[in-house]
Formats: structure tokens, C-alpha cells, sequence
């Protein structure tokens, strides 16, 4: 008899394991869906290829061995508008200190753009992403976001809303190559 | 060695209430019984019998129909909270929901933001709640399933009186012809399709005993279909996106990996013509206005090479052309793509004439197209426009007297113009938006006035993709069976007994007391054998004729 209540208790044991095993995958999958957070610190930032102001095309993986300040933005944010600036200010700052930035830029008017970039004398590459597939790529929904690629390749920081010029000096030194 | 040993001999397992085989009472409460609860056959429910282990714990906590019951309860509530305010996906994009839910709806709407209501079927305890159904079918089911199975599989013909009279169709009567009697009444039995088993000379006849398993199927079903649902968050297996393009525009459909990319060519909203369609329509379309006859978004699909990095190749392999209506979706591989919303005239370009204020003589014109505006639009003859400002989505002007536009999307454009011309090398400078013009340094001699507007359609389709729908069927189906073989058959039993002269009969059926009565009727017609009486109809006197009401309660459980 005490073989039955073991066998019993065995089979019970094995059926609520696979029902809350089950229960734990609907759960942990669907809370880790959010389609606005396809990316995650540690992941390796995925590769794509944008085409700046003058032209020239750029390949973030091609930027392996350098860090690589990834900022989304358009001119119509006032958020982005106040950390471009600061943006710059450093980008001087880290020059020959194989930091990059990158500013991804969302809107579809090359003008605006313009406008805009020469309003601040900004220096740093200008990507061009109109079709937005970069943004989704990233999962970016809200603007400004900076991601923070490390020199090889892995996603070290993942930040919504504007910066300040110190949060932007030790972002940058956090993905200086040592 | 908790096990129950009948004074038959069988031993029944600890719990059980009427002994498999015999069918003798086997509880003090059973006995005091005038009426047996034949829901489970009086077999041992497994939950109820002991209580030791962690695991057992649990499990008897999800066997209880009483929780099983109280979780749907719980469930529909939160179900109807979650329909107070809209649900976040109904909430206008590009804000904060936990920001919109407090102004929108104050203290409330901030509580219902907190707690996951704003997207219910995504909150965890919602989700938990929906698995602990799952979790309390799957356990009710089979606590109960299994030794209702073992109890009818080891039924005897053969059963002790006092099982007999505690059946609701019961009668005792003495006969001098029942071997005869006995003859016919398995002859028409037979005809009446009972399976007859013989003990003894005593009989059992039984038919339909599978309606007893109609619950258990339908459970099976809808756990199918919790497996349906759950596998949808399996990445892959479904996508439910919104696609908006305006006409010309291309983009990546969204859910496919960037794997497939859409173009627009054009996007028609058709009315009903009370001059071109059929005469029938008159009186409608006087009635009611316009009549939308169609949607339609002319597409064309496109192919990325996804071996490439994203950027990388511009070129796109043209899968296929199409026209998409309402109810006539795109599809390619697993994706369909339906008509869905649209937006009629948005702003695509604007036209402006060169006008000299004296005369109102044009100098010139020119076209500002408002996804690809230029820096200077020459007119000749020595006559320039500069764009020294764009502000598609203008909103008015920041304390510094700069304009501002809340977005790129040109829904309210403005444009600050300098204005050359021979007399002004140097240009004028105008500030014009619609229905407005400022000259903010002072008088000008030019201006630029509206000559037109070019406008384009956008259409939104939805991208879906579900991998789970047969799923959803084959649970689907499986329930109705369920339903169809619990509520159109009925597990119907009749024993027929003797010792010595006396006559015992006894009917029990699961549903539709009517039925079983009528057909007792005809089978014990001409012999000497009584109709069994209905003891509820004597003792309690509560239900009418044959107690039919209770032919439509199924295998319900406490």
C-alpha cells in the first residue's frame, strides 16, 4: 500500500511540476515581450548599415574595437534638442580616445535635419534612419534613448530620456577601449 | 492499509462511499441516506482521502470544484474591472500610460494603472489567475475521472438491497411469473439497445455509459485550448501588428523580421453613386448619406535578403502585387495583412505664389513638397524664395519667439520664407502658416500667398500571423464533442433482481429522469412487474412530473 501512495504521490508530484513549469514559461515569456524593449544590456547590439549627411555609409560593426555612443533623436524633441550640445561638447572631448558617437536620426525631412545640425554646429556622424527600421530594430519607442555599445560590440547601457553632460562624460568613458 | 474491505469481499479504495462492487453503503452518513449521491458512484474522490505532503496539499487545493469555481468567479470580476477605462492599447501612442491614467482618471485611474489593469490580459496575476484554472481543471478532472472510471468499469450485476432502495426509481413487488417476466423485459431491452449482463438471474441493462465521460472531454478541449493560448507567446508562433503607410511610401512590415517590406501605390476609399450603382440602392443612400462601397490599398510586397546586414543592400526582390479590401487580406507564408483604418488627405505638398503686394502681379510659383522640402526654390528673373524655417506639426511660438512644431508629420506646416527679388537682393522675410502671415521684420513688399494643396491617402493594415489557430480549433472541437456526447445521451441503468419471489427493480440515470421513466414503462408493460415508484417525487415532493429539471444539470460537481 505504501508502494501505491509513493507511486501516487510520484505521479502528483510530476503532473503539478509539468502544469507549473508551463505556467512559469506563459508567465516569463509574457512578461519579457514588451515590444518596446527588444533589446537588453548584454546583448550584442545588433549590426546595420546608415547613410550620414555627407553620404557616407556607416556600419556599426565595422566600429568593433571603439566604443560607440548610439543616440536616437529627432529635431522635433526638445529633450534631444538640450543633449545635443553636451553630446558635442564631449565628442570634442574623447577625440582620439576611440569613443564614437552616433547620433540616429528619425525624421523624414533632409532639411529640418540640416537646419538643425548647423544650428549647433554638430560634428559627429548624422544617420539618416527614415524608414525607421534601425529604431525598431532597437526597439527604441521614445526618444531620446542612448545605448551604449561597448568595443566589442555588447550593449553595456540602455538609457531613455535626455542626459546631462556629466552622465554623458562617464557614459562615454565607460566604453573608452582600456 | 487505509483500504475499505466491503462485506462482499471487494476492497475499495480509503474514501470510498458505496462499495464498487456490490454497491453497499460503506459510510455511516451513506447509510442514513434515503437517496444515494450518485454523481461519482459513491467512489473515493482522491483529494478527499488524505492530506500529508506538501505536494498533496496543493494538489487538493486545485481539486476543490469549490476554488476551481471561485477562481472563474475572481477572474470574470477583474475581467469586468478591466473594461471601467480603456485599455492601453486604446490610450492615444507616445505617451506615459502611468502619466495618462492619473490625469485622465485621477486617484482611480492611477490605482488601475498600479494594479495592471490598463492591460489586463498582459498582468501577471491576471495571467496567474487564467493558469490556476487551467491548473484546477486539469486536477479536478482527473481526481475525478479515474475512480468514476474504476467504479463503473468494476460495477456487479449483482447488488445488495439496500443500494437498490436508496435509488431514486425503486420498487419491490412479489411475482409467481418472473422467469418469464424476466425474458421479456431483456428481450425489449435488447431492442431498446441496453447492454444486458447477467448474475445469477439477476440483470443489469446499461446504455450510454460514454455521456458519463462528455465533462471530461470537454475539459480536455478547453485545456487544448489553454495550451493554444499559451503558446502564443511562444516568439513565432503569433504577431498582431498595425501598419501605417501613406500612398508612396515603403516600409518594413513589422513582425516579419524585416524580412518583407510594403510599398503603397495608392489607397481608395469608395462611395456608393446614386447615379452609377443599381436603382435599389436609391432609397438607402437618400436615407443614410454616403455609403462606403470599398477599401482598398493597391500593394505591392517586397522580399529583403536577411542574410544582409540591415542598410546594407537596398535592393528588395518584388514578391508580389496586390489589392487588399476589407475581408480580403494579403497573405504570404503565415502573414495576412487586412485593411483596417486609413486617413484621407494628409498634406503631401503645398503651392505658393510670388505675389507683389502693389499689383498682385505673380512673379513666380512654387511647390513645397513637405517630406522633401528644399533650402531655395529659384524663380527666375532674378526672383528666389530661401526656406529659412520649416515646422510641419507647427504649434504656435516658444517665449523666444522661435516657432515650434510638436512633430515631423506635416499636420499644421509653417514656413519661414526669405523672399528675394530684384528690389530686395537681400530677401523679405514672411512667416506663413495657414491662415497666417507675419512679417516679422517689419513690412514687406512681396508675399507669398497659398496657391494650392496636393494631398495623399494613408492606409493601416494589420499584420497578423497565428500559428495556434488549429490549435484552437482542435480544442474547440473537442469541447463541443464533449458538450454534444454529455448532453445528448444519458447514462441510463436499470437492475432487476429477485430473491426467491420477491422482485427488486431500480433505475439511476445521470440526466433526464422523463426519458428513463417512459422507457421503463414500455419495457415493463404486460408483465407483472410494477413501475418503480420516484422516490424524490414521494419523499420530497419539490419536483414535477419525473423531475425532468433535473435533466439539464450535467455532470455538475461540488
Amino acid at each position: 500500500m505504501t508502494d501505491k501512495k509513493k507511486r501516487r504521490l510520484m505521479i502528483r508530484t510530476v503532473i503539478l511540476a509539468v502544469l507549473m513549469a508551463a505556467v512559469a514559461y506563459t508567465l516569463y515569456a509574457s512578461l519579457t515581450k514588451d515590444k518596446h524593449a527588444k533589446i537588453e544590456v548584454g546583448d550584442m547590439a545588433p549590426d546595420f548599415v546608415l547613410t550620414d549627411m555627407q553620404g557616407n555609409k556607416h556600419k556599426l560593426s565595422e566600429y568593433r574595437g571603439k566604443g560607440v555612443f548610439l543616440n536616437f533623436w529627432g529635431t522635433w524633441c526638445k529633450p534631444c534638442e538640450k543633449e545635443m550640445p553636451y553630446m558635442n561638447n564631449q565628442y570634442k572631448a574623447f577625440e582620439g580616445q576611440d569613443v564614437e558617437i552616433l547620433a540616429v536620426n528619425l525624421d523624414t525631412q533632409d532639411l529640418l535635419v540640416k537646419k538643425f545640425v548647423d544650428k549647433h554646429g554638430l560634428t559627429f556622424p548624422i544617420l539618416r534612419d527614415k524608414t525607421k527600421d534601425v529604431m525598431d530594430l532597437y526597439g527604441v519607442y521614445y526618444l531620446p534613448a542612448t545605448i551604449l555599445v561597448d568595443p566589442e560590440g555588447k550593449v553595456t547601457d540602455i538609457v531613455v530620456g535626455d542626459l546631462t553632460e556629466d552622465r554623458i562624460r562617464s557614459m562615454m568613458e565607460s566604453i573608452r577601449p582600456k | 492499509m487505509n483500504d475499505v474491505k466491503c462485506v462482499c469481499g471487494h476492497v475499495n479504495p480509503q474514501g470510498t462511499v458505496l462499495c464498487e462492487a456490490c454497491g453497499r453503503a460503506l459510510t455511516e452518513d451513506a447509510k442514513k441516506e434515503n437517496l444515494h449521491d450518485m454523481r461519482y458512484e459513491g467512489s473515493a474522490r482522491r483529494s478527499q482521502t488524505y492530506n500529508k505532503k506538501f505536494i498533496d496539499k496543493v494538489w487538493n487545493f486545485f481539486s476543490s470544484v469549490k476554488v476551481g469555481i471561485w477562481l472563474i468567479v475572481i477572474t470574470l470580476i477583474a475581467s469586468a474591472l478591466g473594461t471601467i477605462f480603456p485599455q492601453v492599447m486604446y490610450i492615444p501612442q507616445n505617451v506615459d500610460p502611468a502619466q495618462y491614467y492619473a490625469e485622465q482618471y485621477g486617484t482611480l485611474g492611477k490605482i488601475y494603472y498600479l494594479l495592471g489593469f490598463h492591460d489586463l490580459y498582459s498582468s501577471w496575476w491576471y495571467l496567474l489567475l487564467i493558469a490556476s484554472i487551467g491548473v484546477s481543471l486539469v486536477i479536478c478532472s482527473l481526481d475525478r475521472v479515474i475512480p468514476l472510471y474504476r467504479a463503473l468499469k468494476n460495477q456487479r450485476v449483482n447488488r445488495v438491497e439496500g443500494f437498490l432502495r436508496r435509488q431514486r426509481l425503486y420498487g419491490k413487488s412479489t411475482s409467481e411469473t418472473a422467469d418469464a417476466d424476466f425474458d421479456a423485459v431483456k428481450k425489449r431491452l435488447k431492442e431498446k439497445k441496453y447492454t444486458i449482463r447477467e448474475e445469477d438471474g439477476n440483470i443489469l441493462a446499461e446504455k450510454g455509459r460514454f455521456s458519463r465521460w462528455g465533462p471530461y472531454v470537454n475539459h480536455i478541449g478547453l485545456i487544448i485550448f489553454l495550451i493554444g493560448g499559451m503558446l502564443r507567446f511562444v516568439p513565432g508562433m503569433y504577431v498582431d501588428e498595425v501598419l501605417w503607410l501613406r500612398e508612396g511610401e515603403t516600409k518594413t512590415i513589422p513582425g516579419t523580421h524585416k524580412e518583407y517590406v510594403l510599398e503603397n501605390k495608392k489607397f481608395t476609399m469608395e462611395l456608393y453613386d446614386k447615379e452609377k450603382d443599381k436603382e435599389v440602392y436609391e432609397k438607402a443612400l437618400e436615407r443614410a448619406g454616403d455609403v462606403v462601397k470599398n477599401f482598398q490599398s493597391d500593394v505591392v510586397l517586397y522580399k529583403r535578403d536577411t542574410t544582409k546586414t540591415l542598410g546594407e543592400d537596398d535592393k528588395l526582390e518584388k514578391v508580389k502585387e496586390a489589392e487588399i479590401r476589407v475581408n480580403e487580406p494579403l497573405k504570404f507564408e503565415d502573414f495576412a495583412l487586412y485593411q483596417v483604418d486609413y486617413k484621407l488627405d494628409e498634406f503631401k505638398a503645398m503651392s505658393f505664389n510670388f505675389l507683389k503686394k502693389e499689383d498682385e502681379s505673380i512673379k513666380g510659383e512654387l511647390t513645397i513638397d513637405l517630406f522633401d522640402p528644399k533650402e531655395e526654390y529659384d524663380l527666375g528673373n532674378g526672383y528666389k524664395v530661401e526656406l529659412l524655417g520649416y515646422y510641419p506639426d507647427f504649434k504656435g511660438f516658444a517665449e523666444n519667439g522661435e516657432p515650434q512644431t510638436d512633430s515631423s508629420v506635416p499636420n499644421n506646416p509653417a514656413f519661414l520664407f526669405n523672399m528675394i527679388s530684384p528690389e530686395h537682393p537681400e530677401g523679405e522675410k514672411s512667416f506663413t502658416a495657414i491662415r497666417q502671415t507675419i512679417e516679422p521684420l517689419g513690412e514687406t513688399e512681396y508675399k507669398m500667398t497659398f496657391a494650392g494643396i496636393e494631398t495623399r491617402n494613408a492606409t493601416a493594415l494589420t499584420v497578423r500571423k497565428d500559428l495556434t489557430l488549429w490549435i484552437l480549433a482542435v480544442g474547440g472541437a473537442i469541447f463541443m464533442i464533449g458538450v454534444i456526447q454529455g448532453s445528448y445521451w444519458n447514462h441510463r441503468r436499470i437492475w432487476l433482481q429477485r430473491r426467491g419471489k420477491d422482485v427488486f427493480i431500480a433505475a439511476h440515470t445521470n440526466k433526464n429522469w422523463h426519458g428513463i421513466k417512459r422507457e421503463l414503462a414500455q419495457v415493463l408493460n404486460g408483465t407483472s412487474i410494477p413501475e418503480p415508484a420516484d422516490q424524490q417525487d414521494d419523499k420530497k415532493n419539490i419536483r414535477n412530473e419525473g423531475g425532468a429539471t433535473n435533466g439539464g444539470s450535467s455532470e455538475t460537481k461540488q
